[in-house]
C-alpha cells in the first residue's frame, strides 16, 4: 500500500470536484474490494475520497413506481429490505449468493458495481495483465482460465466480472445514477455501465474523470417469478462459475441475466427472445459468439445445465 | 524409560481422568483473545520491526543484480537482507530449498529479500521498490510430462521405495476380475489459519525466536545449520499454533529471515509469510499420479495388488509416498508397490496431514470400489473379505499390534443405514438431487518416537508439566494435562501444562499424528520417575503406593503430595523410548468412512449431506479433542474431494491460485453433521499410554467416500481430483447428470 491523503466529502458535488482535480485519487466506500487491492499495489490511489457520510444511504421510492437505492446502501441493507423482497427478489436473492456476510455488512451498492476482476494474473502483478498494466500482455489467455469469462472478451483479457449483484441489476433495466465533475448529473443505463475489454481493458465502465455513484434507480416493479441461481465450486462464499437471474412470465416470456461467463454481466435481446422455446434455446441465444478457452469451455454446458435446471423447477 | 515390551496394568487404565471428555485447558484463553500468538508478543519482544518479504519472480534462473537504492530510501526503512548481506548460510536437513534465494533461484516466490522498516506498511510499500533483474531458465513443471524420467526416491518416511511379495504380474494375469485404472491427485497447501510467523531477538550471540513451528527440537537444529551457530545460542517459543497440518514442521522463511533482519538492524523483528505468498513460499502437498491394479475371484478375494506412485519435487526432495497404506491395508499374496520421483522446478513439495495416506487412498478407496462392483460385491463386505490380521508383505510374523478394521466397517454401517444404499448407480432421487452413498477405508500408520517431559509438585501439591511438545490446535495441553493428573491422582484443574519452548524437555513435537500418544507417554515416564521419588519421600514402595485425591496412599497411611514436594518442589525428568515393537508388530489406525452425497441433475453440483465415520486408534485419550481431530479431517477430505487445487501455470511455473479467494477449502456450508464413533481398542504394544494417533485418520479415505457416493449417485466415476462440475459434466452422456 503506498502512502495515500485521505478526505471525507462535505457533499456529491464536493466529492466528485475533488476526484477530478486530485490527481491519482479514489473514491472509498466500504473498501471490500479497493483496500485489498491497494495492499497489493494493484491499486495505487495517492488520495482517497471517503463518500461514507453523505447520506447516499437510503432506498426510496420515485415518481415512476420504482426504487432508488442510494449507492452507500450495504448490501446486507439491500437484501434485506421489505420493498426490495417484495417487487425485486432476484435482487435480493443476488445479493444472498455473494461474498459473506461480513463482507455484505461493508459493501455498498455503487462499490459492487465497480469491483475488479478476480483473475488470478490480474492479482499478481509479475504476471503480464492488459487491465492491470496495459500492454503488458494477457497471462490467462494461454494460462490457467477455469474462472474466467467466455463472453464479450478480447485478445487483450479474457477476466470475468464478478459480482452477483450486477447481474441483477442488469436483469431489471437498472440505471446507474451519477454526479459529474461539473456538478451534472445523469443516468446511466446498467447495460451501458460496464465496458467490453476491446483493445482497452483497463477501462471498466463508462463513469467520466470524478464522476460519482450517487444511486442506482430500478424501474416499476417486473412482477413475475424471480430467480437467481448461482453455481460454484462450493456451497458458498465463492464466485460463480455460471450464475443466472431471471424473471419468468406465466405466459412463458421471460428475461435473463448471466454471470460468470461475460466481461460484464452479460444479457441478449435474443436470449429473453428465445424465452417460450425453452432452455437450450436461451441457452444458445444467450452463448452466441462465446469464446472459451480450453480450460472454461465447460461452461457453455453449464449454463445450459443452469437453465434447464431453472425450466425444471418453474415447471415442478 | 524404555517402552519395549507390550504394557501391562498401569496408572493410565484407571481412567479417572484420561478418557474423559473434558474442554481444551487452552480453551478459554484462545477464544478470549489472550493466547497470543508468535507475531502478537509484544510483550516479550518489545519495539519489533516489520520485515517483509520479496518473493522471486521468477521459477528458476538467477538473479543478475539487486538494486536496493530506492527501497533503502523509502520511508522508515531500516535495512534490507539480501543473498549480498546475509553472511554464509547453511541449510538444514529438512529444507529443499534454500529459504533465502539468490544469486539461484530455485522456485517462485523464493524469498530473495527482507525489507525491515518502522511499520508493516512501510516495509510492503519499500518491498514493491525493490529492483531484481533475472536471468530465467527453462524449468520442468508438469509433472505428467516429466513423469517418465521419475526414479526411485531415497528413503524417508515412508520407507523403501519399492516393495514387492509374491509375483504380481503371474496373480494379476490369472485372476477372474481385474481392475487397473489411473488416478490423479493435485497439488494442495495446507491451508491453515494461522500463517507462519515469527518475532526474533538477539540478546548478544543469543537468538530468541517466537515462532510458529510444530517441531521446536528440529527447528532449533535446524537453523543452527543454517546460521552455522550452537544450538545453545538459540531459543524458539511456540506455545500457541494456528494450525499446520505439516506447513510448519521445518524451519522457514519467516523464521530465518527474522533472524537475519534482527540481527542486521539490531533490534526484533517480526515476520509474516503474506497469505498470497504461502502457497509459492512454503510447502505445498504434491500431486500424484497413481496407476491401481488390483486381481481378485469372482467373491472379490483379492489375490494380486500393484500400487504405482509418480510425483515430483525440487532437486533433492523427497516423493508423495501414496502407496504406503496398499502396502497393509488388504490381503493377497501377489504384491507390488512402487514410488517415482521426477525433478520438478514448482515450489517445494513436503508433509501435509498424513502425507502418503491422504493420496493414496483417494486412489485405492476408488479402486476399491471399482472391483466391489466387477464383483457384485457389496463396497462394505468386500472390504471385510480382504481383511488381514498381519502384515500381508511380511506374512502372519508380523501381526497388527491392534486392528479393528472390520469392527469399524460393520459398525460404522450400521450407525449410517448403509442398507438403505441402492447398489445400482444412478436410482435415488430427491427432488433436483441424485442420491447415492459412498464408503472407503481409513488407514494411517500409527508412528511413535521418542518424547520427553519433566514434571514436579509445589507445596501446594499443584502440578507443572514442561515439555517443549507443541499443540497446534489438536488439544495437546488438555491430554498432556490429563495424563498428568491421573498419573499422579490429582484433579485437571491442579495441572499447568507449559510447551512449546526449546528450554523444555525435547518432546515427539506435532507431526505424522505421533504427537497425542508419543508426547503423552514421555510425560508418563517423567511422572513414573516422580512417583518414585514421592513415594520414596513418603517412605512407601513405590510398587504398592496408590496416587490418588491428592495424596500418596498405602494401606491406612498417607501423605499430601504438597507436604512431600516442600518448599522446593519435588521434579523429576525423563523421556519415553522406544524399542523393537513397531518392527515386531504392525502397527497403524484404522477407520470407515461413510458419506451420502447429492448431486445436482442438471448442473453437476455436488453436496455433501451426511458423513458417519468409525474408528479404531486406541484409547481415545480425550473422545472430545479427539473427535474435533477426527471431524476436522473429514472436512479436509471433503475438500480434497471436491475443490481444493492449486492450478500449475507450466509456463511460468507457479501456483496461480495463491489467495484464499481462489484456493478453495470447504465452509460451512459445504459440511453437514459428521457421526463419529470411536471403536474400543486398547493397543498395549503402542505405547504405555495404549493409545495411537487420531489427528490424520479421519482425512484417511474420507474423500474416497465422497468420491464413491458421488458415483453411486451417478453412475459417474472419476479418478482425477478434485471432483468439479466440470468433471462430472464431462464424464455424464444426456442432458442429465445421471
Amino acid at each position: 500500500m503506498r502512502p495515500f491523503t485521505y478526505s471525507r466529502a462535505a457533499s456529491v458535488e464536493d466529492a466528485a470536484r475533488t476526484a477530478a482535480s486530485t490527481q491519482g485519487a479514489r473514491f472509498i466506500a466500504g473498501g471490500t474490494n479497493l483496500l485489498d487491492l491497494m495492499k497489493l499495489q494493484i491499486e495505487t490511489p495517492t488520495h482517497l475520497i471517503d463518500v461514507n457520510h453523505l447520506g447516499l444511504d437510503r432506498i426510496e421510492p420515485t415518481a415512476e413506481g420504482g426504487l432508488r437505492i442510494g449507492a452507500l446502501v450495504r448490501n446486507t441493507d439491500l437484501a434485506a429490505d421489505k420493498a426490495v423482497r417484495r417487487d425485486y427478489a432476484v435482487l435480493s436473492r443476488a445479493l444472498l449468493a455473494g461474498a459473506s456476510g461480513q463482507l455484505r455488512n461493508k459493501a455498498t451498492t455503487g462499490g459492487n458495481l465497480l469491483q475488479r476482476t478476480r483473475c488470478p494474473y490480474f492479482y499478481d502483478t509479475r504476471m503480464p495483465c492488459n487491465k492491470r498494466k496495459p500492454g503488458s500482455g494477457c497471462g490467462a489467455l494461454k494460462g490457467m482460465s477455469r474462472s474466467l469469462a467466455i463472453l464479450g472478451t478480447s485478445d487483450a483479457c479474457i477476466a470475468q466480472h464478478p459480482s452477483d449483484m450486477a447481474v441483477a441489476l442488469r436483469l431489471l433495466d437498472a440505471q446507474v445514477d451519477t454526479v459529474g465533475a461539473d456538478g451534472g448529473r445523469r443516468s446511466i443505463p446498467i447495460a451501458d455501465f460496464h465496458l467490453l475489454p476491446g483493445e482497452t481493458p483497463h477501462i471498466e465502465n463508462a463513469l467520466k474523470p470524478g464522476e460519482l455513484i450517487t444511486s442506482v434507480t430500478l424501474p416499476k416493479p417486473l412482477g413475475g417469478t424471480h430467480v437467481y441461481r448461482k453455481v460454484r465450486d462450493r456451497t458458498s462464499y465463492a464466485f460463480a462459475l455460471v450464475s443466472v437471474a431471471a424473471v419468468f412470465e406465466k405466459d412463458g416470456r421471460a428475461r435473463f441475466a448471466f454471470g460468470g461467463i461475460g466481461a460484464k454481466p452479460w444479457r441478449t435481446d435474443a436470449a429473453d427472445a428465445a424465452a417460450p422455446s425453452g432452455a437450450a434455446a436461451v441457452a444458445e441465444a444467450a452463448l452466441s459468439g462465446a469464446r472459451p478457452t480450453a480450460h472454461n469451455a465447460f461452461k457453455q454446458q453449464l449454463t445450459a445445465r443452469t437453465l434447464a435446471s431453472l425450466y425444471r423447477q418453474k415447471g415442478a | 524409560m524404555k517402552f519395549d515390551t507390550p504394557a501391562t496394568t498401569n496408572p493410565i487404565d484407571r481412567g479417572r481422568v484420561i478418557g474423559i471428555p473434558h474442554d481444551r485447558i487452552d480453551g478459554a484463553a484462545k477464544v478470549t483473545g489472550t493466547a497470543p500468538y508468535a507475531y502478537e508478543r509484544h510483550d516479550a519482544a518489545p519495539n519489533a520491526a516489520y520485515g517483509w518479504i520479496v518473493g522471486s519472480a521468477i521459477a528458476k534462473g538467477r538473479i543478475n543484480a539487486m538494486d536496493l537504492r530506492a527501497a533503502e530510501a523509502a520511508p522508515g526503512v531500516l535495512g534490507i537482507v539480501t543473498h549480498q548481506n546475509a553472511g554464509p548460510l547453511g541449510k538444514g536437513n529438512m529444507n529443499t530449498a534454500h529459504l533465502l534465494g539468490g544469486p539461484q533461484i530455485e522456485h517462485y516466490e523464493q524469498a530473495v529479500a527482507l525489507v525491515i522498516a518502522d511499520t508493516l506498511e512501510n516495509a510492503r510499500d519499500a518491498a514493491r521498490l525493490v529492483r531484481i533483474d533475472y536471468a530465467p531458465d527453462q524449468g520442468r513443471f508438469n509433472l505428467a510430462a516429466e513423469r517418465d524420467k521419475g526414479v526411485p526416491p531415497e528413503g524417508g518416511f515412508g520407507g523403501p521405495a519399492d516393495t514387492k511379495a509374491g509375483d504380481f504380474e503371474a496373480g494379476f494375469a490369472k485372476a477372474a476380475v481385474k481392475i487397473d485404472q489411473h488416478y490423479t491427485t493435485p497439488d494442495q497447501s495446507h491451508a491453515m489459519m494461522e500463517p507462519h510467523a515469527t518475532i526474533a531477538a538477539w540478546n548478544g550471540d543469543k537468538l530468541t525466536l517466537w515462532t510458529s513451528n510444530q517441531m521446536i527440537a528440529w527447528s532449533v537444529g535446524e537453523m543452527a545449520a543454517t546460521l552455522k551457530i550452537p544450538k545453545e545460542n538459540i531459543r524458539l517459543v511456540s506455545p500457541y499454533i494456528g494450525g499446520g497440518f505439516g506447513a510448519k514442521l521445518f524451519l522457514r522463511a519467516d523464521a530465518l529471515l527474522a533472524a537475519l533482519g534482527a540481527r542486521m538492524v539490531g533490534r526484533p523483528v517480526k515476520v509474516a509469510i503474506a497469505r498470497p505468498q504461502i502457497p509459492n513460499n512454503t510447502t505445498h502437498r504434491p500431486a500424484t499420479i497413481q496407476r491401481i491394479r488390483i486381481g481378485a475371484d469372482r467373491q472379490g478375494v483379492i489375490d494380486a495388488i500393484a500400487h504405482e506412485v509418480w510425483s515430483g519435487d525440487l532437486p533433492g526432495g523427497g516423493a508423495e509416498t501414496a502407496a504406503q497404506q496398499t502396502r497393509l491395508l488388504y490381503r493377497g499374496p501377489n504384491r507390488l508397490t512402487t514410488h517415482r520421483l521426477s525433478t520438478l522446478d514448482l515450489p517445494e513439495g513436503n508433509a501435509m496431514r498424513a502425507p502418503g495416506e491422504a493420496v493414496g487412498l483417494l486412489a485405492l478407496e476408488v479402486a476399491m470400489d471399482e472391483l466391489a462392483e466387477a464383483c457384485g460385491v457389496d463396497p462394505v463386505e468386500l472390504r471385510i473379505r480382504n481383511d488381514v490380521q498381519y502384515d500381508p508383505e511380511a506374512g502372519p510374523q508380523r501381526p497388527f499390534s491392534s486392528r479393528k478394521l472390520v469392527e469399524c466397517l460393520r459398525e460404522g454401517a450400521e450407525r449410517f443405514g448403509w442398507n438403505r444404499r441402492n447398489p445400482k448407480p444412478g436410482q435415488v432421487r430427491d427432488g433436483r438431487w441424485l442420491v447415492g452413498m459412498g464408503v472407503a477405508s481409513a488407514f494411517r500408520n500409527n508412528l511413535v518416537t521418542k518424547s520427553g517431559a519433566r514434571i514436579g509438585v509445589d507445596a501446594k501439591g499443584h502440578v507443572t508439566v514442561e515439555t517443549d511438545m507443541t499443540d497446534i490446535g489438536t488439544g495437546s495441553y488438555t491430554i498432556i494435562g490429563q495424563t498428568a493428573a491421573e498419573m499422579l491422582g490429582v484433579p485437571l484443574d491442579a495441572v499447568t501444562v507449559r510447551l512449546g519452548d526449546s528450554r523444555f524437555p525435547a518432546s515427539s513435537g506435532s507431526g505424522g499424528q505421533w504427537g497425542g500418544n508419543s508426547s503423552t507417554a514421555g510425560v508418563y515416564a517423567a511422572a513414573m520417575a516422580l512417583r518414585a521419588k514421592l513415594a520414596e519421600k513418603a517412605g512407601f514402595p513405590v510398587d504398592k503406593a496408590l496416587f490418588e485425591d491428592g495424596l500418596v496412599r498405602l494401606g491406612n497411611q498417607s501423605q499430601p503430595l504438597g507436604t512431600l514436594a516442600g518448599r522446593e518442589g519435588l521434579w523429576a525428568e525423563d523421556s519415553m523410548d522406544y524399542g523393537d515393537l513397531t518392527k515386531r508388530y504392525a502397527q497403524a489406525t484404522f477407520g470407515a468412512h461413510f458419506c451420502e452425497v447429492g448431486v445436482d441433475i442438471d448442473t453437476a453440483e455436488v453436496r455433501v449431506r451426511r458423513m458417519g465415520g468409525a474408528f479404531a486408534a486406541g484409547r481415545i485419550l480425550n473422545p472430545k479433542s479427539a473427535r474435533s481431530q477426527v471431524i476436522g479431517a473429514m472436512t479436509m477430505g471433503v475438500g480434497a474431494a471436491l475443490m481444493e487445487e492449486l492450478s500449475v501455470d507450466t509456463r511460468f511455473g507457479f501456483f496461480v491460485n495463491h489467495d484464499m479467494a481462489e484456493y478453495l477449502v470447504p465452509v460451512h456450508a459445504d459440511i453437514p453433521h459428521q457421526d463419529v464413533l470411536f471403536i474400543d481398542e486398547l493397543d498395549d504394544k503402542s505405547s504405555p499410554m495404549k493409545a495411537k494417533g487420531v489427528g490424520e485418520l479421519g482425512i484417511c479415505g474420507a474423500g474416497a467416500a465422497v468420491a464413491n457416493a458421488i458415483y453411486n449417485a451417478t453412475g459417474v466415476r472419476l479418478r482425477d481430483y478434485p471432483l468439479t462440475i466440470d468433471k462430472i459434466l464431462a464424464a455424464s452422456t444426456g442432458k442429465r447428470v445421471a
